[in-house]
């Protein structure tokens, strides 16, 4: 499987506080990946810095053997990474249907409106409603349901399952296979260890602003010991 | 002879009517305003100077080309919107990380350096620009005479006003705009060209004024100060709607357009402040404007 991202001693910077420290980590073409790591490590930072949201950054990181670093923000999705951020980002401006809809296609490949409908009906349903009055499990559905239009081949996505209830969580792992059966590569940062041991292929463990282990799931049992303690769970 | 609270209807209709062609510019220099302040977060104070420009530059195109006034109408909102977006590309944009006075203070200057350019150039006296021949005339209502322009001018405002709305509310650039405004990195992230799109913004803005600029040509002179007397109105009126508000921007600009009118029927003395009565009434009411939405 040759790496679709590749990220080496990647450091960034909120102002004058320096948040990563020398990131390493390789996403391979189809692989689903999630950062594991407590509070405040640096995870979230470190989507963001791929993304090329956060500027103040030195490195490496390449997408598709493309050096990422001079690529303005709004290039970025051109190049085929997709972003579902923490806090969705669902626009109390629009309906659910601009919302879907805002995202320009970048490349070919992406899901077609109707198939997207058919697998988010919540969303067919409501696409006349204003964005935010979609429940927070839809507005997740929505985050992701965005993305998938574009065709880009990366997704990446902050913490989908926070807050929402089980059921939905669910759900979510149900559409995060699907995606990874049409052959999509994901990179996620997650909290829930239960829902991310279902989709993930392999994990990296975040510890002070860099990767401190790199393990497949089949690796996950021998490793909940050494896991508790790191993450304090 | 019909009257109405004691005042003959005619010269009741009449002011009302005058206050119905200056609401027309209100709105639509208010909607300007509203439309740049909701997307780039400046207070562009050189709106004035943006909506004399218009008219400056339809009023040129007469003396020097012999371009007439229909055409002048497309040519000088392209020509002062294409100045607009320079300006926003070169030296406004620098400003966006900066507190918003930054932003203020820039347009403000350059407001006084182009009315000066012009007062130096053209003189402060205004220069007649003549009604088109196809609008000439007027109209009998039975009521009131109607001069033919006039009523053009408010139903062309009337029409920009409706059809900005449209742009910005059903369409996928206005829903760009919108996104844009609430949450602009999240917008770039998925892979829309926001600095571009904060320069139409801006130009979008100065071509409304400069529109509005034309179609004043007519009726009030053109002079280099003719934005200075109106802005400071516009602005009255987009704090009574509301901030960054494109409704409240346009409903308040018809509004405080009627309601000096009507003030000039029943108390004439009262008519060049009322708008600000009106204002600073809100301000105690309701800080957020009208039509603002932390009201």
């Amino acid at each position: 499987m040759g790496a679709l991202l590749q990220v080496a001693n990647l450091h960034a910077w909120y102002g004058e506080s320096h948040v990563l420290h020398g990131v390493d980590m390789t996403v391979g073409e189809g692989e689903t990946i999630t950062i594991l790591g407590r509070n405040g490590v640096g995870k979230t930072t470190t989507l963001r810095t791929i993304m090329g949201i956060i500027r103040e950054r030195k490195g490496e990181i390449r997408f598709g053997g493309r050096d990422m670093l001079p690529v303005p923000l709004h290039r970025t999705a051109h190049a085929g990474i997709g972003f579902v951020p923490e806090e969705r980002g669902i626009f109390a401006s629009l309906t659910v249907e601009e919302n879907l809809l805002l995202p320009p296609v970048v490349a070919g490949g992406g899901m077609p409106l109707e198939e997207i409908y058919d697998l988010f009906p919540n969303l067919l349903e409501r696409r006349t409603s204003q964005g935010t009055k979609l429940s927070g499990g839809e507005q997740q559905m929505l985050a992701m349901a965005r993305i998938l239009r574009t065709g880009v081949r990366l997704l990446i996505l902050d913490e989908p399952t926070e807050g929402l209830a089980p059921v939905i969580v669910q759900r979510i792992g149900e559409v995060l296979q699907k995606l990874k059966a049409r052959g999509m590569t994901v990179l996620l940062v997650e909290q829930n260890f239960r829902f991310a041991s279902k989709i993930a292929d392999r994990f990296y463990l975040m510890d002070h602003g860099r990767m401190v282990a790199d393990f497949p799931v089949a690796e996950l049992p021998d490793r909940m010991t050494m896991l508790h303690k790191v993450l304090g769970v | 002879m019909t009257t109405i609270f004691g005042i003959p209807l005619a010269a009741f209709l009449g002011q009302l009517l005058i206050g119905l062609i200056n609401g027309s510019f209100y709105a639509m220099l208010s909607l300007g305003l509203a439309v740049i302040f909701g997307l780039l977060r400046v207070i562009n104070f050189a709106h004035g100077a943006q909506y004399m420009l218009g008219a400056f530059v339809a009023l040129l195109l007469l003396q020097y080309l012999g371009v007439d006034y229909w055409l002048a109408l497309i040519i000088a909102p392209l020509v002062v919107g294409l100045f607009g977006a320079l300006i926003e590309r070169t030296m406004l944009s620098r400003l966006y990380d900066l507190d918003p006075l930054y932003g203020l203070l820039f347009t403000f200057g350059l407001a006084l350096a182009i009315e000066g350019t012009f007062r130096y150039l053209y003189g402060a006296a205004g220069q007649p620009y003549s009604v088109p021949p196809a609008l000439a005339g007027g109209t009998n209502l039975g009521f009131m005479f109607l001069p033919n322009y006039r009523g053009w001018v408010v139903a062309v405002s009337l029409v920009t006003c409706l059809g900005t709305w449209l742009l910005i509310e059903k369409t996928r650039l206005g829903a760009y705009l919108r996104a844009a405004t609430e949450n602009t990195v999240l917008v770039q992230a998925f892979g829309i060209n926001v600095p571009l799109l904060l320069t139409f913004t801006y130009g979008l803005g100065a071509a409304l004024a400069a529109f509005a600029g034309v179609l004043a040509a007519p009726i009030y002179q053109v002079s280099p100060l003719m934005g200075t007397n109106l802005i400071i109105v516009v602005f009255a009126v987009v704090v009574v709607g509301g901030m960054g508000s494109i409704l409240g921007a346009v409903v308040t600009g018809y509004m405080l357009g009627l309601a000096e009118g009507l003030t000039k029927v029943f108390y004439p003395e009262a008519s060049n402040i009322v708008v600000f009565v009106i204002m600073a009434v809100v301000l105690l009411v309701r800080p957020a404007g009208l039509f603002g939405k932390d009201a």
